[in-house]
């Protein structure tokens, strides 16, 4: 009970105070068939010991990256995260904070937001980025919904390969609106958005520009997915895209088994009361110095109620403050290199995959991930790689592997990789 | 100055000029990333790239834009401005509806074991089976506090949770034949995310209102039931919170659960409020279908300052073939994600997230329930109860309430009898910030006027309530005798004084520019 303060003695007065004998008393609204008869039928308490023993148990029955090779990535990414960061999110201060609704005690948490809306602005190449959204997933969602708000259309087009999550949930999302319809291809004059991610599922990176076009001939918006941000220190800045949206969890976060992550979305000014989300934004105290509120929140749901833009009412506040700190050690040049050893680590990669014998490496242009071919199903290779130690990639239908080289991976990783694969196939 | 006015006068250049400078005592100011001194070198060491040719099949990007300072430069920056947020670990907390309680150290460390914070979502399941069977785990925890079977763990956050509770009653609606029924009853005094979800779910809103008692009646809600077809049978299912927003249990509950059940409605109940039933009371058992609960308020993993959250449902035997994707099974000792497939949940109503959910909060919040285990969360519960009877017994003279009590884990006052003295909720909560104190949820529910609803939780102790409630009876007695003009500056200790948020609407700016 180490987290209770309460004593028998200090509970005996309050209820003095109160005026009851019992707790109970207190619960006399409630049914009596809704009491829980005794206990839940539920272990009783322990002590930190045995809870980390326990979990610590759970935690080693689990292969963790760093235990061996590792080249899955599928929209997760494995990346080094400096010790500062955790540092810093781990602060009283930020860590058990509450939402900045009080913003007179609450501008580092503000402060850290505008930093934070700013970086992605700028990574976009987009003129406003909100908070933060709950993943790269809902993020495109509610980037399709926005669009559908602003052009009072209700096609959705998928220009490329989209990650298979972000279309299931773009799916499920659209099924709450009569009428809507996701297709594959080229947009038409009833089509609200266009949906290109780049690099798209199979880690290939597009041009925007004739999309851009396509768009414009049909009056729908141009949305450009990223789910790996780091290839935005590549890759040119989508800023002709009316919406960038995605997921930065390779910034500051560890992969957790898929969450928490981080997603993000930036538009065009021309669109910021359409937009889904918190927003930070800049004002003056009473005293006239610069500080930071919540603002513009006339579009959220405790105001609007069920005339909001969305139901959204928390960003991933924590995490965002994660790739703000990461993003304040990388600055300009460090997130540039990082997105270069990135690529660098995955041309090695393929490299080494193309001299596999029963490997092929068709792409020839990807950032840090790329499709191969191989000569036996590929979940049976991954299965196979597995036993041995190494995570080989995500399989995709047949004998397609999508495999990922970042930063972590060593030239003893790609080399071990390579001769797994020359054994397994041959 | 009027709003408009700053507006005209101000200009970036002078909006940043007005960051403050240099700092007095332990007070610092900071300014912002990209105002530094720009560094030759960034804060972290990465090995020179080898300059091999690009294969990206696109031109290089040129200059991004992003500042350049060192590590120390970095941590200092960070550590500055943590120093201008309030937390639970500085203090008393009492924001309603929020449960604003202990975040344990050792959730945070166990999240951190290398099994669990470097394992990727997409792994083979054998190479992931601890962390399957942690979430089968937690999934059976809810499952026997709610009383409701059926558990999917990924919605990311409260409000995604009521999405997909929603979703899951839409679902359940359409395989039975009955997606005619369009109409969701939510009381007035629901958080707005209640009436935002059901909207976005393609519902019509029905408001039931609250009574004099700040309950729910029998006879209100059978008006809204029956207000569009004699039988009810247009409404999908009613959003109420229980206990509910002005810190009350609905009496009537069972009956209006009934009432609803009849007309072939489904009732979702807003979990927010868990923390004065769980371990003691089973939403199942008083009429729930659906519930989300929220693991950042029950469960204690951090609110961080506003996320990442998250947001599980609980549902009934019946609703659980149309529960999102993925849910964790288990046959023979092995676990396994399901998913929409045949040899899954077919009737599932899909993915409403990518991968399988906040997975990094999962883990906290085990770590807490066993942590407690099943006594000390039926603890939990009754010493947040009787912490808010405290408070409201010791401040009723002091402050209107407007609804006759017990109460269960939150108080419900009003500024009733300070408005005369031109004292509001507004000045109440920033002298509270002057105090040192983080201020309790104001101005909601939206059902009395100037509502201020105190959430002690169960991790504040005696001595700590005594001093909050001496601080808020000094705040009546100053309002009473007319001691009133210091509320109106309030707060003037803290690292900013009152922000002016029109300034901030009505021009935006909402990211560095030079």
């Amino acid at each position: 009970m180490r987290y209770l303060p309460q004593t028998k003695e200090s509970r005996k007065a309050m209820m003095d105070a109160v005026g009851v004998d019992s707790v109970d008393a207190l619960y006399k609204d409630v049914p009596a068939q809704a009491f829980i008869d005794g206990l839940a039928d539920l272990p009783m308490h322990m002590g930190e010991l045995e809870v980390e023993r326990k979990l610590s148990a759970y935690a080693n029955e689990n292969r963790a990256a760093p235990q061996g090779p590792f080249f899955l990535g599928a929209g997760v990414y494995y990346h080094h995260v400096p010790s500062t960061v955790d540092y810093v999110i781990q602060r009283s201060e930020f860590l058990t904070a509450y939402t900045p609704y009080q913003p007179e005690i609450a501008q580092g948490t503000l402060t850290a937001i505008f930093e934070f809306q700013t970086f992605i602005a700028r990574l976009t190449g987009q003129d406003i980025a909100n908070a933060s959204l709950y993943d790269g997933a809902t993020a495109t969602a509610e980037a399709a919904l926005m669009a559908m708000r602003v052009t009072r259309r209700n096609k959705i087009c998928v220009a490329n390969a989209l990650h298979f999550d972000y279309r299931a949930v773009l799916k499920s999302y659209m099924g709450n609106h009569e009428g809507t319809e996701i297709f594959d291809g080229a947009p038409d004059e009833q089509t609200a958005c266009v949906i290109l991610q780049s690099p798209d599922f199979f880690g290939k990176p597009h041009a925007y520009e004739d999309w851009r076009k396509k768009c414009d001939e049909t009056g729908a918006l141009l949305v450009v997915v990223v789910n790996e941000i780091i290839s935005l220190g590549l890759l040119p800045a989508p800023d002709c895209a009316d919406i960038v949206c995605g997921e930065a969890q390779s910034i500051g976060l560890p992969m957790s088994f898929g969450g928490p992550h981080l997603g993000f979305f930036a538009c065009k000014e021309k669109f910021l009361r359409q937009m889904p989300g918190r927003l930070c934004g800049q004002t003056l105290d009473a005293d006239g110095k610069r500080g930071y509120v919540l603002t513009l929140n006339t579009r959220e749901q405790h105001i609007r109620r069920e005339k909001a833009t969305s139901n959204i009412c928390t960003n991933q506040g924590l995490c965002a403050l994660a790739f703000t700190v990461h993003m304040a050690l990388l600055g300009e040049d460090g997130f540039r290199r990082l997105a270069r050893l990135n690529h660098e680590a995955a041309c090695k990669l393929a490299d080494a995959l193309s001299a596999v014998d029963g490997v092929t490496v068709p792409g020839d242009s990807f950032f840090n991930e790329f499709v191969i071919e191989l000569s036996k199903p590929s979940a049976e290779v991954v299965d196979a790689l597995a036993a041995r130690g190494i995570i080989a990639g995500y399989a995709l239908d047949d004998r397609q592997l999508l495999v990922t080289a970042t930063e972590m991976a060593q030239d003893a990783d790609i080399k071990a990789l390579a001769a797994a694969l020359q054994d397994v196939l041959n | 100055m009027s709003a408009e006015a700053k507006v005209e006068e101000l200009t970036m250049r002078t909006m940043n000029e007005a960051a403050g400078e240099g700092g007095r005592g332990l007070n610092y100011e900071e300014n912002l990333l990209w105002e530094k001194e720009r560094s030759d070198h960034p804060g972290v060491d990465l090995p020179e790239p080898e300059g091999m040719a690009l294969r990206t099949g696109r031109p290089a990007r040129e200059t991004i834009g992003l500042p350049q300072v060192s590590e120390p430069q970095v941590v200092r920056h960070f550590v500055r401005l943590s120093t201008w947020n309030y937390s639970i670990d500085h203090g008393f907390f009492p924001l309603g509806s929020c449960t604003m309680k202990h975040n344990p150290r050792l959730n945070e460390k166990m999240a951190r074991l290398p099994g669990f914070a470097h394992i990727h979502p997409l792994q083979p399941e054998n190479t992931v089976q601890g962390a399957l069977k942690l979430m089968y785990e937690l999934q059976h925890w809810l499952a026997e506090l709610t009383g409701l079977p059926g558990v999917c763990l990924s919605p990311a956050a409260g409000a995604h949770g009521e999405l997909a509770g929603m979703m899951t009653i839409r679902r359940a609606h359409e395989a039975k034949g009955n997606g005619h029924k369009k109409v969701v009853l939510v009381p007035d005094s629901a958080h707005g995310t209640n009436p935002a979800t059901a909207a976005i779910c393609g519902y019509t809103i029905r408001t039931i209102k609250t009574s004099e008692t700040g309950r729910l009646t029998l006879e209100a809600f059978k008006e809204a039931l029956y207000a569009g077809q004699d039988d009810g049978g247009d409404v999908a299912g009613m959003m109420v919170t229980n206990p509910n927003t002005c810190g009350l249990f609905e009496r009537e509950i069972i009956p209006i659960a009934d009432l609803l059940h009849e007309a072939g409605g489904y009732f979702y109940c807003d979990g927010a409020n868990f923390n004065a039933l769980v371990g003691k009371i089973r939403p199942g058992a008083f009429g729930v279908d659906v519930m989300h609960i929220n693991l950042h308020k029950t469960f204690s993993t951090p609110h961080g300052g506003g996320g990442p959250g998250s947001g599980p449902i609980c549902v009934t035997e019946e609703l659980a073939p149309y529960l999102p994707v993925p849910t964790i099974t288990c046959e023979n000792d092995t676990y396994r994600l399901q998913y929409e497939d045949e040899a899954g949940r077919p009737e599932s109503l899909g993915r409403l997230r990518g991968f399988v959910g906040q997975f990094g909060m999962h883990v906290r919040a085990l770590s807490y329930m066993m942590s407690h285990g099943a006594d000390g969360l039926k603890q939990v519960a009754e010493d947040a109860v009787l912490n808010a009877n405290y408070i409201l017994s010791q401040l009723k003279d002091d402050y209107h309430v407007p609804y006759e009590g017990p109460c269960m884990h939150e108080c419900l006052l009003t500024d009733k009898m300070q408005k005369d003295q031109g004292v509001t909720t507004l000045d109440i909560a920033k002298t509270l910030c002057e105090r040192g104190y983080h201020p309790m949820t104001v101005y909601f529910p939206l059902v009395v006027n100037g509502a201020m609803l105190i959430e002690p939780t169960e991790t504040e102790s005696k001595d700590a309530i005594d001093r909050f409630i001496t601080v808020m009876k000094e705040i009546a007695a100053d309002t009473a005798a007319g001691d009133t003009d210091k509320f109106h500056a309030y707060p003037e200790s803290t690292p900013r004084r009152r922000l002016d948020e029109v300034l901030a609407a009505r021009q935006p700016v909402l990211n560095w520019k030079e």
